[in-house]
């Protein structure tokens, strides 16, 4: 598929929804969002990068392999921020228990470790649905 | 007769679920069965205990931590699954 209409909106479409994506992510802790909706919105973003200007592009796509290393890594983030909580004296992904600071409600920087638990999810799912795509897609490219 | 069967079943289902849903509580009535005190106390000390606004962003990764962390895990399965099948 290779339609000039659809190239022309996507490159202008695409920097606004990753931006969006970011929002969703970066305040979910203060405003509707969070990291599955944001990571969706990312990838999204993406994925219409691929439908738009074809698999072969690799240039500027997420390419597959910095892909899984985002999507261990948020993963690893998650567990980590859990086992911070552990050396901390408290249980497994405690937030006020283990210490961590608060904030004032309303601030970015508030909720403790909420906002980088959210961070770490929307890289995962955001990672996830790109591998998915793209590994399903090099795969009917090569039966073809 | 394998057709006949199948729409039979289906109807059966069809009424059944509709006689569920007769019986269910209308829809924002205040005695309802899932307005107990676990929503209210979640709204009225999410933001005293985790330090947000969003009552739903403090469930998913504070309160119910090891469920969003298994919602991760679904997804790294997922993952390794589609890749060990492509990669074969």
């Amino acid at each position: 598929m290779r339609d000039i209409i659809v190239q022309v909106v996507a490159r202008m479409m695409i920097p606004y929804l990753q931006l969006y994506g970011l929002y969703i992510i970066l305040f979910g802790h203060n405003s509707p969002g969070g990291g599955f909706a944001g990571g969706t919105v990312i990838a999204s973003s993406l994925i219409l990068y691929v439908l738009a200007f074809g698999i072969d592009d690799e240039d500027l796509r997420l390419s597959g392999s910095v892909a899984r290393v985002i999507e261990s890594c948020g993963a690893l983030a998650y567990v980590g921020i859990g086992l911070a909580g552990i050396f901390l004296g408290a249980n497994f992904l405690s937030n006020k228990g283990a210490g961590f600071p608060l904030g004032i409600p309303g601030r970015f920087l508030s909720g403790g470790t909420i906002v980088l638990l959210t961070i770490s999810i929307g890289l995962k799912v955001a990672s996830t649905m790109i591998t998915l795509f793209t590994n399903l897609a090099e795969k009917e490219k090569e039966e073809e | 007769m394998k057709i006949a069967l199948e729409v039979i079943t289906l109807v059966m289902i069809g009424l059944l679920l509709v006689l569920v849903v007769r019986e269910m509580p209308p829809f924002g009535n205040p005695t309802n069965p899932v307005h107990n005190e676990v929503s209210e106390y979640y709204l009225s000390n999410t933001q005293a205990e985790t330090g947000v606004q969003n009552v739903v962003a403090a469930i998913i990764t504070d309160y119910r931590g090891f469920d969003t962390l298994g919602e991760l895990t679904v997804l790294l399965t997922a993952i390794a699954g589609l890749l060990a099948v492509l990669r074969s």
